[in-house]
């Protein structure tokens, strides 16, 4: 019992430790420790699911020897550890299927900071999943920023540089939102830890006192973090640092990082507010509006795209723009979607990324989509995983796409004013998706290469990239079929948080 | 390079002006929007606000009791809330080796810039020279008076650590980097700061270990008031004054010449 | 409106930095500039924290004694986020720094619209 409860801390140490150790390290060394650690903790959290899905407890877990109001604490319940497993299980998958590219990108002497860099990222991950405390969860949110950003400026070039300071600064201005929000919440309820501030938050919404300053509060909270997540209009840095950076960084970014600042958001929305409170204010209607702008505008940026990794974040703006719309729509159904759909472009996105390498690499390293002609034939592997990949995104059946679409509409049922432009959007954008994904599926299995050259070649794949890119498909069908148990977790999950 | 067209350079400073429009009428709203909620907080420097509640009373009360710190800012910052402090030092860290990630060069450019540069770097001259020798000395003793009594007057390890690496960085630029890297060179640079930081994780760790399962901590407090007090606080001010000490010189060094 | 917008000239101040150090960080295409108003709007917070923390005729929390009596020392936490704060804001600054002399090495200019212009260039 006290190792399971211990394992967030455990977890956390883990990566902080590993990110110390493996600084000084040349070559190979951080590497196989930052694997080593990456599967550690993907294990340490899977069992950490496992058993608090059995007993369908959560529980708190105090950094220190004070209680609540005074200490610092770690939560941990179902939808924690839901979302610990699944980040670090594709963060391990991301960096197993792209170690052999980040090998030939990032000069020998610095792998060592390169995997410091990721550890620390996993650990500011976990963190902002763990944590009980709105202050500690401004510090990681920096942490995050700044190994997120070290990550994709790894590969030195200028395009990487100038994506790195846009992306920089974007980010700062949306932390820098979030810490006067954090700072006002304090001034108002006089408590950092999460219950506490919920507990004062609603004697303040019985004695209507402070009403103004919570609203901007909330809005605050949410634009912030809405900025750092890339919700449209605020994903204008995303498409060049997903798109020039090494691919498993591109994987991790879009996959994971994005979505750690959601989970913190719904963990705000239900820890530190209240549904009921943050319902009554309005903010979700907003996040709604901008989350259908963000499907309609991601896809038909996509459409425009020909270099295929600027396609993909494109796409990732728009899986985002799901993501907020499902939490905006604010019913059950809708917030269980947008949980679900997290986990779903965790495990799509750094699939397509993975896959897109494989292609690039079998049709001499070009990024342009018409080069790719026949690369589907040239890279078996990489052709079925993208395929996989494109197709669970536009929502065919049996890929976790669809699931996460179908409870989308469920979700929109829900709320009659919302339940025209929700619907209206869901069918827009499959169509849509389907206009940019499809093409592509096309040209890499029909088409014949420009260059003569590669027509007789047949790409070789690594260990690695075998077992991470067939880990991520394997989930992608276990999030499609499966999906009744993953739905239950997370309401399961939401109804304890 | 190709150009772009007067067309194209216009719609690009349409679309500058339109940008910069949009954001001057956000940051005027933002402000606008604040001190509309300014207004409505609790008056400045009243005894009953919401934040004087049981939290900051205790730590006033209790705090010396408790952590065994007479600095209460610092018992919350290495005790009650020693957590934000670990990821405090995360940052520093994570700074540190982003800015080793961009501009650390291979030994052997090193060794070519510094050769280059060599002709070119001034004489530092006697005033710096004598001033540094007589400055340095004072400057160590300084940042080891803050660091090692923070936890009861103000100070702390931030603080004592910014100053001992100040005093690195004014011995660097008076004596040359061939002198600094004497007594910190990159090897001993690193091990310093991945030994604090592994310390301050696993002292930490143990605590949060120790604290979440309700098992007792066996870490005495000490005297009130004494150098020897505080429990874990004054050695782990160490810890964070070194990784401060350690961030402050390693990204001037980074940003001189990039190496040690 | 509020009737504590006066009493509160402080935190009125730090909210009107704060927001002209957003616009500057958001509308600046000068890199340095940028950075500058990133470290104007921290130092925004910082000062708000402060005015959080500051009671009228008490003192600093540095305790003299064993059971110190809470009617006679500021609040410490406002203390404790502002140090965070400021490491974190220091940290973010030196890692911004050394990415503009990286942007600067690679395109010999530190504005970003000069910058973006010349690369929509090389594209046509």
């Amino acid at each position: 019992m006290i190792w399971l409860h211990s394992i967030p801390l455990i977890c956390i140490l883990l990566t902080l430790l590993t990110a110390a150790v493996s600084l000084p390290g040349r070559g190979r060394w951080g590497e196989g420790l930052c694997l080593l650690t990456a599967g550690a903790v993907t294990v340490l959290s899977a069992a950490l699911l496992v058993d608090l899905w059995r007993t369908g407890e959560s529980f708190t877990f105090a950094m220190g020897h004070f209680p609540a109001p005074w200490g610092n604490e770690l939560r941990a319940g179902v939808f924690e550890a839901l979302m610990a497993a699944a980040f670090s299980a594709v963060a391990l998958c991301s960096l197993l299927a792209g170690r052999e590219r980040i090998r030939q990108d990032i000069a020998p002497a610095r792998l060592g900071v390169y995997y410091a860099q990721c550890s620390l990222l996993l650990c500011s991950l976990l963190a902002l999943i763990y944590t009980n405390d709105m202050f500690t969860a401004y510090v990681f949110i920096e942490i995050n920023t700044l190994t997120a950003c070290a990550i994709v400026v790894a590969k030195d070039t200028p395009e990487t540089v100038l994506a790195t300071i846009r992306y920089l600064f974007m980010s700062l201005l949306g932390s820098g939102l979030f810490l006067i929000g954090v700072i006002l919440l304090y001034a108002i309820t006089g408590h950092l830890l999460m219950p506490n501030i919920l507990a004062a938050m609603s004697q303040l919404a019985a004695s209507g006192e402070y009403a103004l300053p919570t609203g901007m509060i909330i809005l605050l909270l949410s634009l912030g973090l809405a900025v750092k997540s890339a919700l449209f209009p605020f994903h204008t840095w995303l498409p060049s640092a997903h798109g020039s950076a090494t691919t498993a960084s591109s994987a991790i970014l879009s996959g994971i990082v994005l979505k750690g600042y959601v989970v913190l958001l719904l963990k705000i929305f239900y820890r530190v507010f209240g549904l009921e409170f943050v319902h009554r204010l309005r903010t979700p209607d907003l996040l709604f509006v901008l989350g259908l702008a963000g499907m309609l505008m991601g896809s038909v940026l996509a459409i425009r795209e020909r270099d295929i990794k600027r396609m993909l974040a494109y796409s990732s703006v728009a899986q985002i723009g799901y993501i907020f719309m499902g939490i905006g729509l604010s019913t059950l159904t809708g917030t269980v979607a947008a949980c679900f759909h997290i986990l779903t472009h965790a495990v799509t996105k750094p699939l397509l990324f993975c896959a897109a390498d494989g292609l690039m690499e079998a049709s001499g390293r070009q990024r342009d989509i018409f080069a790719m002609k026949g690369a589907g034939r040239r890279n078996l592997l990489a052709g079925v995983a993208f395929a996989v990949g494109a197709l669970s995104m536009v929502g065919i059946p049996l890929f976790s796409g669809f699931v996460s679409k179908l409870y989308f509409a469920l979700g929109s049922l829900g709320d009659p004013d919302k339940m025209l432009p929700a619907l209206l959007m869901l069918v827009l954008s499959a169509v849509l998706n389907a206009m940019y994904y499809l093409p592509v599926l096309v040209t890499i299995y029909m088409g014949d290469p420009v260059d003569g050259a590669l027509r007789l070649e047949r790409a070789k794949n690594k260990g690695g990239y075998i077992l991470a890119v067939g880990a991520l498909i394997g989930l992608n069908f276990v999030l499609g079929i499966r999906y009744p148990a993953v739905i239950a977790a997370i309401e399961r999950g939401l109804a304890t948080l | 390079m190709n150009r772009l067209n007067d067309g194209e350079r216009g719609i690009f400073r349409r679309f500058q002006a339109g940008y910069g429009a949009i954001g001057l009428l956000v940051s005027g709203a933002l402000a606008a929007v604040l001190l509309l909620t300014v207004s409505y907080l609790p008056g400045f420097g009243q005894a009953d606000r919401p934040t004087e509640n049981e939290v900051s009373q205790r730590y006033i009360a209790k705090g010396l009791e408790e952590t065994g710190a007479t600095n209460v800012v610092a018992a919350v910052i290495l005790d009650y809330r020693a957590f934000d402090t670990l990821g405090e030092s995360a940052v520093l860290f994570a700074a540190l080796a982003a800015v080793i990630l961009l501009l650390r060069e291979e030994p052997a450019a090193l060794a070519r810039r510094m050769a280059e540069r060599k002709p070119f770097e001034p004489d530092q001259g006697p005033i710096l020279r004598i001033t540094a020798r007589v400055l340095i000395p004072w400057l160590l003793l300084f940042g080891a008076y803050l660091v090692l009594n923070g936890h009861l007057s103000p100070g702390g390890g931030f603080s004592g650590g910014a100053v001992t690496g100040a005093a690195m960085i004014l011995h660097n630029l008076a004596f040359g980097p061939e002198q600094t890297r004497r007594f910190l060179s990159e090897r001993i640079f690193f091990r310093l700061l991945v030994g604090a930081l592994c310390f301050y994780g696993l002292a930490k760790g143990y605590v949060f270990f120790t604290g979440g399962n309700h098992l007792p901590g066996s870490i005495p407090l000490g005297q009130a008031g004494s150098i020897f007090s505080g429990g874990l606080i004054g050695p782990l001010n160490i810890a964070v004054g070194i990784v401060t000490a350690c961030a402050v010189y390693g990204i001037f060094a980074l940003f001189d010449r990039g190496g040690w | 409106m509020g009737e504590n917008l006066l009493r509160n000239y402080l935190e009125a101040g730090a909210v009107v930095i704060f927001s002209v150090g957003f616009s500057t960080l958001l509308l600046q295409s000068n890199l340095i500039k940028k950075i500058i108003g990133f470290n104007i709007m921290d130092t925004a917070v910082f000062l708000f924290l402060a005015a959080k923390g500051y009671i009228a005729g008490r003192r600093a929390p540095i305790l003299t004694g064993p059971g110190g009596d809470p009617a006679q020392y500021i609040n410490p936490i406002p203390s404790a986020l502002v140090l965070t704060g400021i490491v974190i804001s220091v940290s973010v600054t030196a890692f911004a720094l050394a990415l503009a002399l990286r942007l600067y090495e690679r395109y010999g200019s530190l504005d970003l619209n000069e910058i973006l212009l010349s690369r929509e260039g090389e594209k046509t």
